[in-house]
């Protein structure tokens, strides 16, 4: 049994001892090394033993900390972020697809209106990918159209259709007057009113919108800044097999 | 470096150029039928024109897009753009390049394509600009021998090569110093995502990148002057590599070229493969892209690693000496020899498998004996970086091993936030203490490595030779173009019609006049 109250484990139970290294903007000397140990004693880590440091060039100094941290944990209170969908590696992506579909995904990608910023959708789609990732196209069961920039949402809705799209990807990185979630719900409308219950799941990406204004702006899926091509892809085949079952 | 530890049959060595040659032969024979706009823009650079249109509603628009374009819809690239560009100059009585930019972009000039006596007028100019470009890019050149000569090359190989990446090239410059001052002896300023997709290149001194700095010859000069300095401060030369790479890898070359750049990145396929661009577009540009490099004394980096990092680094290792030999052969025809040949090769064998390091000594030598006279560029693991640094550091040290165990010429440092975060002072500093230690502890080890010649090493190495040869006849007889399309490297399937740019491509009328491919060619300065 875990107790509820715990301290990080070094040798012994209830030590407490943490390691840390830092650099401080102070040239090495004993100054550095005192400094140091000041943050490490404010971050509750006291004693604190400085057992390394050397000079990084003229002005900095890279320590490293080891010592017993005054804190409990108390396990009751940790409190984890359920994640809606599990996060899945590409093997599992693409069994899933092949499973759940029978059949390889259909995924357009674009960005819409007249922006021409395609850093954001080739980030997900180009196998060169992002953050260590690689893109859609890596997946061997995913079937990714990249139509570009400045596609016009009529050219999307019509090339969807013609391509049986099971997502369409839409990125947007211009907000001057609201562009992007203008042009986002323009999309949605179209699609709304061209396919009305059999469009393709519609996910909405770029650095400015927040993930709460799905709903609002008609689409199933917002992702923000930092989102990487695993989780577009875990997202989708979330929702690909949640509307399987739907359906 | 000759050393002959793997005992190779020279024969098959031999086979394999022969098939890589006669795979490209038909590839090269299609860049020379063709030009592109990234072609004509480069060579209107080289020609003197810089500067862009920022009273364009889309932002700044360079002269040389804003020329090149309303050239094409005039009267057609098939016969190249310097003709129709200098009898409009004469026809339009302009004093300057810039002018004529301007009034273009006014809708005051209406191209068309001289004749007679007119087009030996119009050839006659456009040689002589041209040919000041090129004379700047031999002066370049021959600055760098010349500090080269006065300063120094690092002591030791492999040469240390670290990137920056801030986004902004005055930071760059702060981060790029301090790599030189902590070791570094190659700096490479990554590009800011994505600008292998833009159809211009930026211009000036930018402050805000995605992810790393565009490349602008503005900042080319900026760093290269702070890189001077600290070459003097440091007691070497210290490189500078950029990226020509993308839908404008002709016209950075020839920015690298005007400002000094040393090393490029520089693939026969990785646009093709990596960021979906057109086949056709890719190879006609990466042939004019060479041939400035080769002018330039530029030494090029290729990117098989990235064939290790979409696929598996044991199954695929053939792709890289297939590709590295690919790379060998386009280059050699573009004019580079075996000195200005960085081909890449990569550190990226799961770490869980079973003699996992003795493989990557195998496929290290391989590349090695087969390129003996090419300054091999070997790059550190990613795939398995996992954000166990400390698991990470190790790995590191085990790729800084294989480094100098196997004689490899430019090491890219490995970082242990790899994966983690853009690398900390301290990340940076532990990463080139961690090179240094084996450099000092095992630097001439490799006097001593004797592979046994029945042993695992060896035997590894011919297989993945062999499997190379037998991957190049399947390309000899279906086509490279045709192995692209279905997904032979790296797993990316690419036909020759599709990707982004293959609206840039254009057929070589019979007349087509380009001054700059004619120097290139010939080494002529006027």
């Amino acid at each position: 049994m875990t107790s509820r109250y715990v301290r990080p484990y070094g040798d012994t139970t209830g030590d407490g001892m943490v390691q840390m290294s830092l650099t401080v903007p102070v040239p090495h000397g004993p100054k550095a090394e005192g400094a140091a140990a000041q943050l490490a004693a404010k971050m509750g880590i006291e004693p604190a033993m400085v057992v390394h440091s050397h000079a990084i060039g003229p002005d900095f100094t890279f320590v490293v900390v080891y010592g017993s941290v005054k804190h409990l944990i108390d396990l009751d209170e940790v409190k984890v972020v359920e994640r809606e969908y599990p996060l899945l590696s590409p093997t599992e992506i693409n069994t899933s697809v092949k499973k759940s579909l029978r059949r390889k995904m259909v995924v357009v990608g674009a960005c819409i209106g007249t922006d021409a910023h395609t850093v954001g959708i080739d980030a997900i789609l180009n196998i060169k990918g992002f953050a260590g990732q690689k893109g859609l196209e890596y997946y061997r069961e995913l079937r990714v159209v990249n139509l570009g920039a400045q596609v016009a949402v009529p050219d999307l809705v019509k090339r969807a259709r013609s391509e049986k799209a099971d997502a369409v990807l839409v990125s947007q990185v211009v907000t001057q007057r609201d562009a992007h979630l203008l042009n986002t719900k323009e999309m949605a409308a179209a699609f709304r009113e061209a396919m009305g219950e059999r469009r393709p799941l519609l996910v909405a990406g770029g650095p400015r919108f927040d993930p709460l204004q799905a709903g609002e702006l008609g689409v199933d899926r917002v992702f923000g800044r930092g989102t990487t091509p695993g989780e577009v892809a875990s997202f989708l085949v979330h929702a690909m097999s949640h509307k399987e079952k739907v359906a | 470096m000759t050393r002959a530890l793997l005992g190779l049959d020279q024969g098959t060595v031999a086979r394999a150029r022969e098939l890589a040659a006669a795979a490209a032969a038909p590839v090269i024979e299609l860049a020379k039928a063709h030009t592109t706009v990234a072609v004509e823009r480069a060579t209107l650079r080289l020609a003197g024109i810089t500067g862009a249109d920022s009273t364009h509603r889309a932002g700044d628009v360079p002269w040389v897009n804003r020329v090149v374009d309303t050239v094409r819809d005039h009267c057609g690239l098939e016969q190249g753009s310097l003709l129709p560009v200098f009898h409009a100059l004469r026809e339009h009585d302009l004093g300057t390049l810039t002018e004529l930019a301007e009034a273009t972009a006014a809708g005051q000039v209406r191209f068309a394509l001289p004749e007679g006596k007119d087009r030996d007028r119009a050839a006659k100019a456009a040689r002589s600009a041209v040919g000041k470009g090129m004379r700047q890019v031999d002066r370049s050149r021959a600055q760098r021998a010349k500090l080269v000569e006065k300063i120094g090359d690092p002591q030791q190989r492999p040469w240390i090569y670290l990137i920056v990446a801030t986004g902004d090239i005055d930071e760059d410059v702060v981060q790029a110093c301090n790599a030189a001052r902590a070791g570094a002896d190659i700096i490479a300023v990554i590009r800011s995502t994505g600008q292998s997709l833009l159809d211009y290149v930026p211009e000036g001194a930018t402050h805000r990148g995605f992810a790393g700095t565009y490349a602008t010859q503005e900042n080319f000069r900026i760093m290269r002057a702070a890189l001077d300095e600290v070459s003097k401060e440091v007691g070497r030369y210290i490189r500078l590599t950029n990226y020509a790479s993308g839908l404008c890898m002709p016209e950075i070359a020839v920015l690298g070229g005007l400002e000094r750049l040393d090393m490029m990145l520089n693939d026969c396929m990785y646009g093709i493969l990596f960021r979906d661009i057109n086949p056709i577009r890719t190879f006609v540009d990466q042939r004019f892209s060479r041939q400035v490099h080769a002018r330039a004394g530029i030494i090029i980096n290729t990117g098989e690693d990235n064939y290790l990092t979409t696929d598996d680094a044991v199954d695929a290792a053939h792709t890289v000496t297939v590709s590295q030999l690919l790379n060998e052969r386009f280059a050699h025809e573009a004019g580079l020899p075996d000195e200005l040949l960085g081909l890449g090769h990569a550190f990226e064998i799961n770490p869980d498998l079973p003699d996992s390091f003795r493989m990557e000594l195998a496929h290290a030598l391989l590349a090695r004996e087969v390129f003996p006279d090419a300054p091999l560029k070997w790059m550190p693991p990613t795939k398995h970086m996992t954000g166990d640094v400390f698991r990470g550091h190790l790995l590191d040290g085990f790729f800084n091993l294989a480094g100098v165990l196997t004689g490899q010429s430019i090491l890219l440092v490995g970082m242990m936030t790899e994966a983690v975060v853009t690398p900390f002072l301290s990340d940076r500093d532990l990463a080139v203490a961690n090179v240094r230690y084996v450099l000092n502890a095992a630097g001439n080890l490799a006097e001593d490595f004797r592979p046994a010649p029945d042993g695992f090493i060896v035997k590894r190495a011919h297989l993945v030779l062999d499997e190379a040869v037998g991957l190049l006849e399947r390309i000899g007889r279906d086509g490279l173009l045709k192995a692209i399309a279905e997904g032979t490297f790296g797993l990316m399937k690419r036909p020759p019609e599709g990707g982004k740019g293959a609206d840039g491509v254009v057929v070589k009328a019979e007349e087509y006049y380009n001054p700059a491919i004619e120097m290139l060619e010939t080494g002529a300065t006027k």
